[in-house]
């Protein structure tokens, strides 16, 4: 009777091993498909659908299993959402969200969980210095995109210059950004309430100033607005530089014309000529109607190609997560970026490139890479990063 | 405003109905409280978290409901005292602060006096102005904590170490936070339940239906209203403080006007100025939210549907439409 | 600061305020005549932005492509009054915001449905594209002119409408006292039908015309409506009058306290406080305003009603 128990016993255990074998792997991802950053979070969900279907829903020739879910950019609802998948869905990779707090909010609790995190787009200065973590991955370093501005900016000669930017502490990282490089003159720096409509005040400030460019860090809808209503306003001679989120094609199919001639950085462009980029951006503009894609689409192809690689590498055996860890960090893969290593911190060390808005002879308005910033670039909180 | 249906309540309840009201909530607490024992047993972990987020937006809700259903106080601004209760938290850990019961009860006191301070500044408009003045304060709580850079701002904080509860346990146990987050919420509740039975919830409804005659009655109606403004935001502020602690995380997100707005949708939905209406219209919308994005990116319209439905097919929310049919049957 | 700057600044708020009271007007008259608090008026604003984008982006003239939006919002408003906002005329402001919020949430995935998550473009006319020399030292955006062109004539045309005829005769009568309109004949149905049509047309109008100079994105109409029920409520729901007096202050106000007070803190105070308030302030200064004019007004500056 024993013996028949415990036999009854080995072959439940049995099947549970090899049911678990061939469970997939699961990824949890938190879009942002409505709310305040729906547009990214489209892009987002647009890349990583592209290179899911390129994989054939496998990661590293495994089975994989991507949850998605909205959580509209409210950093709370992150915070149950990966909750969720943490104690219900028992994921093994996680990435998404579009805004730095949705990913600190929910950073503490993947940690503790030791599952990797792999932005797929938010690269908080708290996660790059003191509160740095082996388990998360960044894709750029929020402010890494204002320092290649301000590197911009001294290129060009301007010594005189205006920023502006919302007021929040995010604002002021990256206008610190902006000034760590930059080494001509600030003549004002200008803060806006979050989710202004109306910049006229600003500008008229701006024009009085008589400034020899300006640099603006204002996201989403802020920045559609701010670029419609300077051009309206017959600043389109002061130059705008801005970051590449306020220039990418997102925000060009609503601004339109006047985008036209804004500079801006970004560590990635459509048209950087590496095979795997020409085949990213020809694969996602035969997928999805000619359109462009955005950085942010980029980054979240890269990260399923960042999990695609380690999964190989560790030949499925996810649960071992310090052989995952120590594969992600190899980044072997061929990033749409091209080459970058990690730096200590889990941040990528890689170039920024320059890029100008134009209006090509077809009409289409798109960004043209002009050149690269800074060379293989780290960002500036490494050294915080005890790890 | 929407009155409670004075018919309603005014029926004989036949037979079993009382028994069965009487005896409900305690199974209900029973229940809950032995889901801590069974969910990992059924693999339900997720869950737990989950109901315990739903006891706090109720103790958030319950409040609301309270002002508004039985002192007939519209406030669009009752997320701003979450943001108030959460705030306090986060500035006390900051400061070094460990102690849960010192954390919570500085939340309640705080938000009580921003409940206070505004109340005696909104109480005297009405209807709609109140509802916008409420807003405008805690708009302006909202941006202020925005631009708080010393708690990060629209980052928001991390609350890394769990509160300690004392006896060696602390928020960080998710039984013991959630059968800690029960015996607040049920403790609520019952207050709840007997100040709106008492005479000052008498007055209180008094008010709602004709301030002139109850300030004609000798009434202080200000002070009456405004001491159930306070209570009302302090009950919020713990919520908040409650919520800090559930998340690990606050930010002004918290706060935002429409935080603030789907509270008032949720103590509607539920059946306003009716004992059990803010605990279920949170149940429900909050349930319903939670499965529609499972299943859907379009998860906005159906919830929208069922406001517009509510409305017109059971004006008194649904803790009404229970009722009746418990009584139909 | 120079003089010039304050006349452009002074234009600035000036022309601010007029966006705001093309939204507020349609929201005011609808909430002050049918006493009803309408939250999809933000959802008829965003109707009106993207018809007039698609339409304009479509080939449409502007003018052409402004017009088809306020006709075809027009029609999504009747629509909408007849399934669902007639019902709630008799209702209390709590179920008409319960109802109305759930139509926002309806037309932001509706929207979603058919023109995606993204803001769609719309473009500015070329001949208002640049700006227009004001003053030999002042160049001013030829489109924020044709905005404040357009406010002062919708200011206009509704105060010769509510005070010089019939219909806004029957519309007051309505206001003031609906059952003693209705005992006196007045088929009060038919003329709130009427109002909330026009304040559709007026929302949308807005949203049309908003759209060059703004995102045009689903949730536009909700950033936009918590300013425009600041307005109203300042002013005293129900008046037009009151409206159009607090659009303009909610305007200056808000403007001043962005053009004016950095710069002024800057003189008294240390620079970085001195940022750090300024904006604070700034951002805070339309609802300081509200909250101070019903402290000492609880009804707004011109209350409609008794």
């Amino acid at each position: 009777m024993l013996k028949l128990k415990s036999a009854a016993l080995a072959l439940a255990l049995a099947a549970a091993v090899g049911a678990h074998a061939a469970d997939p792997i699961k990824v949890g991802v938190a879009l942002d498909i409505s709310g305040p950053f729906a547009t990214i979070g489209a892009e987002t969900r647009d890349g990583l659908n592209l290179a899911i279907e390129q994989l054939g829903g496998k990661l590293g020739g495994f089975d994989a299993e991507f949850l998605q879910t909205d959580f509209a950019g409210n950093p709370e609802q992150a915070t149950q959402l990966v909750r969720r998948y943490l104690q219900a869905e028992k994921i093994d990779f996680f990435t998404g969200p579009v805004a730095s707090n949705s990913a600190l909010a929910v950073g503490p609790a993947l940690f503790a969980a030791k599952v990797p995190f792999l932005s797929s787009n938010p690269g908080p200065s708290q996660f790059a210095g003191k509160q740095c973590n082996p388990y998360f991955f960044g894709v750029y370093q929020n402010d890494t995109y204002d320092e290649a501005a301000g590197r911009v900016a001294n290129d060009k000669g301007y010594r005189n210059m205006v920023l502006i930017a919302p007021n929040y502490p995010a604002g002021k990282d990256h206008l610190g950004g902006f000034k760590r490089l930059y080494e001509g003159a600030v003549k004002e720096e200008i803060y806006t309430k979050v989710g202004q409509i109306d910049y006229a005040a600003e500008i008229a400030r701006i024009r009085a100033a008589k400034p020899d460019a300006v640099y603006f860090f204002l996201p989403a809808a802020m920045g559609i607005n701010f670029i419609k209503q300077y051009v309206a306003g017959g600043l389109k001679d002061i130059p705008l530089i801005g970051p590449g989120f306020s220039a990418d094609q997102d925000t060009l199919a609503a601004v339109g014309e006047p985008a036209v001639g804004l500079f801006n950085t970004a560590h990635w462009a459509h048209d950087l000529d590496l095979p795997a980029n020409k085949a990213f951006v020809e694969a996602f503009r035969n997928k999805y109607d000619g359109r462009y894609p955005t950085v942010y689409a980029a980054q979240a192809y890269d990260v399923v190609m960042a999990m695609d690689a380690a999964v190989r590498e560790v030949e499925g055996r996810v649960d071992d997560r310090e052989a995952v860890l120590a594969a992600l960090r190899k980044a072997d893969f061929d990033s749409v970026r091209g080459e970058f290593r990690y730096g200590a911190n889990n941040y990528p060390v890689q170039n920024y490139y320059l890029r100008v808005v134009e209006k090509r002879a077809d009409g289409t308005i798109t960004n043209r890479l002009v050149g690269t910033v800074l060379e293989q670039h780290q960002d500036a909180y490494v050294g915080d990063c005890k790890m | 405003m929407t009155r409670p249906g004075k018919a309603s309540s005014a029926v004989p309840a036949a037979d079993l109905a009382p028994l069965a009201a009487r005896v409900l909530p305690w199974v209900l607490l029973a229940v809950l409280a032995a889901f801590p024992l069974l969910a990992p047993v059924l693999g339900l972990e997720y869950w737990l978290g989950f109901v315990r987020r739903l006891l706090i937006v109720m103790i958030a809700a319950t409040s609301l409901n309270f002002i508004l259903g039985y002192g007939g106080m519209a406030a669009l601004g009752h997320a701003g005292f979450i943001g108030v209760g959460a705030y306090t938290v986060v500035a006390l850990v900051d400061a070094g602060v460990g102690s849960a019961w010192l954390a919570w009860g500085a939340a309640l006191a705080a938000s009580a006096l921003a409940a206070a301070a505004i109340g005696a500044l909104s109480l005297r408009t009405r209807g709609v102005y109140f509802l916008m003045i409420t807003l405008a304060f805690a708009q302006m709580l909202y941006y202020l904590a925005v631009s708080l850079s010393a708690y990060g701002g629209d980052d928001g904080y991390g609350l890394y170490t769990p509160l300690a509860l004392g006896a060696g346990i602390d928020t960080g146990d998710e039984a013991v936070f959630f059968w800690v987050v029960l015996a607040i919420a049920a403790l609520v509740f019952a207050l709840f339940s007997r100040i709106a039975a008492s005479r000052f919830g008498h007055a209180l409804m008094g008010i709602r239906d004709n301030e002139t005659r109850m300030s004609a009655l000798g009434y202080p109606v200000f002070r009456l209203k405004l001491a159930a403004f306070a209570g009302a935001g302090a009950l919020a502020g713990l919520a908040g403080a409650l919520l800090a602690s559930h998340n690990a995380f606050v930010s002004p997100s918290l706060m935002h006007w429409t935080e603030s707005a789907t509270l008032l949708v949720m103590v509607v939905l539920g059946g306003l100025g009716r004992r059990w209406g803010a605990p279920l219209g949170v149940a429900v919308w909050l349930v319903l939210a939670e499965v529609l994005k499972l299943h859907t990116e379009y998860w906005h319209w159906p919830l929208g549907l069922l406001l517009i439905t509510v409305v017109f097919l059971a004006p008194r929310g649904l803790a009404a439409l229970f009722a009746r049919a418990g009584r139909a049957a | 600061m120079d003089s010039i700057f304050v006349i452009e600044q002074l234009l600035n708020g000036l022309g601010y305020g007029l966006m705001l009271f093309l939204l507020a007007a349609g929201l005011s008259l609808v909430f002050g005549i049918m006493d009803t608090m309408n939250l999809a008026h933000g959802s008829l604003y965003m109707a009106g932005a993207y018809i007039a984008a698609r339409a304009h982006e479509a080939g449409a003239g502007f003018a052409t492509a402004v017009l088809a939006a306020v006709a075809a919002t027009v029609v999504i408003a009747f629509l909408l009054e007849q399934a669902i906002v007639r019902r709630l005329y008799a209702r209390d402001h709590l179920a008409q915001v319960i109802a109305t919020f759930g139509v926002i949430l309806i037309a932001d995935d509706v929207v979603k449905a058919i023109w995606g998550p993204s803001p769609v473009m719309a473009a500015m006319p070329a001949a208002l594209a640049g700006p227009v020399q004001l003053l030999p030292e002042l160049p001013y955006p030829a489109y924020r002119l044709l905005l404040i062109g357009v406010g002062l004539l919708v200011a206009l045309g509704l105060y010769l409408l509510v005070s010089h005829t019939r219909i806004g005769m029957l519309v007051r009568a309505g206001a003031s006292n609906r059952g003693m309109a209705e005992l006196m004949g007045v088929r009060v149905g038919r003329v709130f039908s009427f109002v909330f049509v026009l304040g559709a047309a007026l929302a949308a109008l807005a949203g049309a015309l908003m759209g060059p100079i703004s995102a045009v994105q689903i949730g536009m109409g909700e950033a936009i409506l918590i300013p425009a029920l600041v307005v109203i409520v300042i002013g005293g729901i129900g008046s037009v009058r009151g409206a159009f007096v607090a659009a303009l202050l909610v305007g200056m106000v808000d403007t001043a306290g962005r053009a004016f007070l950095p710069p002024a803190l800057r003189a008294v105070l240390p620079p970085a406080l001195a940022a750090e308030l300024g904006a604070a302030l700034a951002g805070i200064a339309m609802y300081l305003l509200m909250a101070a004019v019903l402290i000492l007004k609880p009804a707004g500056l011109f209350p409609a009603r008794g």
